[in-house]
């Protein structure tokens, strides 16, 4: 029986002997991921609307198709089941392919080849053949976008076993975790908080932080435990700040990746603080926060001092630009739901 | 620029008049329904005799291993089994027009081909079992997995062969599509992104007039499913397909048109499904019987033989060996469905990922416990 060794790429990247940290945005430091991983192995193809000569509509393909040519960075048809669809050939003949999907809600036209092929098909052929498939996707709203440009589809992809879905917060986890992904035998939908693009750090690339499946802490408090990701990580902070004037300490733990899943991390700090509240921007109801608060319930039962919290957007459809403040949580639900878990 | 070397993502330019692109006024056909030999312009059958006894003898092994397939899922000993019996001339003959390094993309009801290009049927028929999936070799014998839904498999056709041309590598990929799958968004996109990059993929429509009961004419309003093709900029043919040397020809033509770079190809084949689409169908719901007799007398197999016979390639000897070593791999089939087979219950977690998570290691480790306390029943004592 022949066997497709995993091909995923062998290469490895660690921090320079003497790092020179400059100030980067998150969207740049998914570009110089993207760089790096072309470079590092030619078996590395990205594709999809719009990211060759305009280095996509949020330019985080930059310069790729420049420094390597067509057949590295190429502008697809404008068709989503299609650049995921031959995406899924491209890896069952060995590269590695990197696709972009331009918005979230422009992910749905290739939900059949996502998850009935590119989650499937190792286990349809019995590990004869992986997908090293990494399909970035820009979610998330508050940018003032039409309708369609603001979801957040993270459980639809959740849901369904043979994939990971990772989601960068912060720039070092931007450059990291898409690397890895790319690395990575088995296909990531990668999630790009959009809001977020163009959040700064001081960085030296490349940096490697925690593997996909870690969470991060990213503020370390003793009343409750703030859990987010993505774009939600930095509204947990911001809560997590205006909360120490009530005298609240709130540790806000980022997941990193939804699938793996770090419970371990989560777990640990709930029985810590004994609270528990998720943030996340898609509706509350059948969202990540389900799963989150309900495994939350039923491993840390008795640390808890109150019921696990969900703290997600109605559940009503996207709503036009001018509306989305009041549909998405902010720090002001996200405190009083922390008001609901420490109590009077 | 000047003197570098085509783009391996560019499709070769259109020709000045698209008109050549349409399929002609009237299907290929190389044989007569009566095996007698006839030519149509452009399309040649460059077969020698024993090439020509291989497309008979695997066209044999093709109907006896469906036949000998539905018979279990009839008698309950396999699964569901999705019949070709009728398409044989469609399903070998475009298959043997591949060469070694090519690649096949199936669907459910083209377990003939798969065997054709050299699966094994016993690991193909595993997932009409339900003791897994197809399990034959993918990569040793480039038959892809055969598809269940519809068109998606068209895509991966297409991003192979696009993979194979920026490698460098002279592949061809053939995919089957039927005409209900003709329907799907996915077949637009396939198509599509092949004629755009000139993809060395030959699209293989197996027009057998129904999708389950839905006949043809609720599929496409256009002359005919090839006529599509002119619209992604590449060649639509209109074959005989139950004329096994006219659909090995439009295949053939296709294949060396694709492989040094002159991109895609639709081949539409006109067969029809004889026997009903799944063991849950009643086909006298929606066609007559005088339709199903009509069809059976265009039988592709009898018709290649009265067309070697008549050519001194096959006699009553060699046709017997054709039938002997055919019926020793229905027998094979038989000893497996009566053998059991017994999956680990465990193996669901197998092949999830490359390397699982914690989650599924800890939903392992709870499945095994549970199998573990199931104590097996004690055997009955005989009464003294």
């Amino acid at each position: 029986m022949t066997t497709l060794t995993d091909p995923a790429s062998s290469t490895s990247w660690t921090a320079p002997a003497e790092p020179v940290a400059t100030t980067i945005t998150l969207a740049q430091a998914l570009n110089a991921a993207l760089h790096d991983a072309l470079a590092a192995d030619d078996r590395v193809v990205v594709y999809g609307e719009d990211v060759g000569r305009l280095g996509g509509v949020f330019r985080i393909t930059d310069g790729l198709q420049q420094r390597f040519g067509e057949e590295r960075c190429f502008d697809s048809p404008l068709a989503e089941s299609g650049i995921v669809g031959t995406a899924v050939g491209m890896a069952m003949y060995g590269l590695i392919p990197v696709v972009e999907l331009q918005f979230d809600a422009f992910s749905y036209p290739a939900f059949e080849q996502i998850v009935s092929h590119v989650a499937k098909m190792r286990n349809r052929l019995r590990g004869r053949v992986g997908l090293p498939i990494t399909i970035r996707i820009p979610y998330g709203g508050r940018v003032g976008a039409p309708e369609h440009h603001s979801e957040s589809p993270e459980a639809y992809y959740a849901h369904t076993a043979g994939r990971k879905v990772v989601t960068p917060a912060v720039p070092a986890d931007a450059y990291s975790l898409l690397r890895e992904s790319i690395d990575c035998p088995d296909p990531v939908v990668f999630l790009e908080p959009k809001r977020r693009y163009y959040d700064q750090a001081d960085l030296a690339l490349p940096v490697r932080t925690e593997p996909i499946g870690r969470a991060a802490i990213r503020r370390a408090g003793t009343t409750a435990t703030v859990v987010a990701y993505g774009p939600s990580v930095s509204l947990a902070v911001a809560a997590a700040d205006a909360a120490s004037a009530e005298g609240w300490d709130l540790e806000v733990v980022d997941l990193r990746s939804l699938d793996p899943l770090d419970t371990e991390t989560v777990f640990a700090s709930v029985r810590r603080t004994g609270r528990c509240v998720v943030v996340h921007e898609a509706s509350t109801f059948g969202g990540f926060g389900g799963e989150l608060a309900a495994q939350v319930q039923e491993h840390c039962f008795y640390s808890l001092e109150a019921p696990a919290v969900r703290v997600g957007s109605f559940d009503v459809p996207y709503p036009p630009a001018q509306l989305e403040a009041g549909f998405l949580p902010s720090v002001d639900r996200v405190l009083d739901a922390v008001g609901r878990v420490v109590g009077p | 620029m000047r003197g570098d070397p085509p783009s391996p993502l560019a499709p070769a330019p259109l020709p000045a008049d698209p008109a050549v692109l349409l399929p002609g006024a009237e299907p290929v056909r190389l044989l007569a329904p009566d095996g007698t030999r006839r030519e149509h312009a452009g399309f040649e059958a460059d077969l020698d005799p024993a090439g020509l006894r291989r497309l008979h003898a695997a066209m044999v092994l093709a109907r006896r291993v469906d036949t000998q397939a539905l018979h279990l899922s009839r008698q309950g000993r396999l699964g569901v089994y999705p019949a070709a019996l009728g398409q044989e001339a469609t399903e070998v003959g475009s298959v043997l027009a591949l060469d070694e390094r090519d690649w096949l993309f199936p669907t459910y009801r083209d377990t003939m081909a798969a065997v054709a290009r050299g699966a094994d049927p016993v690991d193909v028929l595993r997932a009409c079992r339900a003791t897994g999936y197809y399990e034959h070799d993918v990569v040793g014998s480039r038959v892809a997995t055969l598809a269940i839904p519809l068109a998606t498999q068209a895509l991966h056709a297409v991003g192979l062969a696009m993979a194979a041309r920026l490698r460098g590598d002279p592949v061809v990929v053939l995919v089957f599509l039927g005409d209900g799958a003709a329907s799907e968004g996915d077949t637009h996109e396939a198509m599509n992104f092949a004629g755009v990059f000139g993809a060395p993929v030959v699209f293989l429509v197996v027009n057998n007039q129904y999708a389950i009961s839905t006949p043809v004419a609720r599929q496409t309003h256009g002359p005919s499913l090839a006529h599509r093709a002119v619209g992604y900029g590449m060649p639509g043919v209109r074959v005989d397909g139950n004329d096994a040397l006219a659909v090995y020809a439009a295949v053939r033509g296709a294949v060396d048109r694709a492989r040094p770079g002159g991109g895609p190809t639709l081949v539409e084949c006109l067969t029809y499904r004889i026997e009903a689409h799944s063991a849950s169908d009643d086909p006298s719901r929606y066609r007559t019987e005088e339709e199903v007799e009509a069809w059976r007398s265009f039988d592709p197999l009898l018709r290649l033989e009265r067309y070697l016979r008549a050519a001194g390639v096959l006699d009553d000897e060699r046709a017997a060996e054709a039938a002997d070593a055919a019926e020793r791999v229905a027998a094979r089939i038989r000893a497996w469905c009566d053998a059991p087979e017994t999956p680990d219950p465990l193996s669901i977690f197998d092949h999830v990922y490359a390397s699982p998570t914690p989650a599924m290691v800890e939903q392992r480790r709870r499945f095994e416990a549970e199998l573990a306390a199931i104590v097996p029943a004690a055997p009955e004592e005989a009464p003294a």
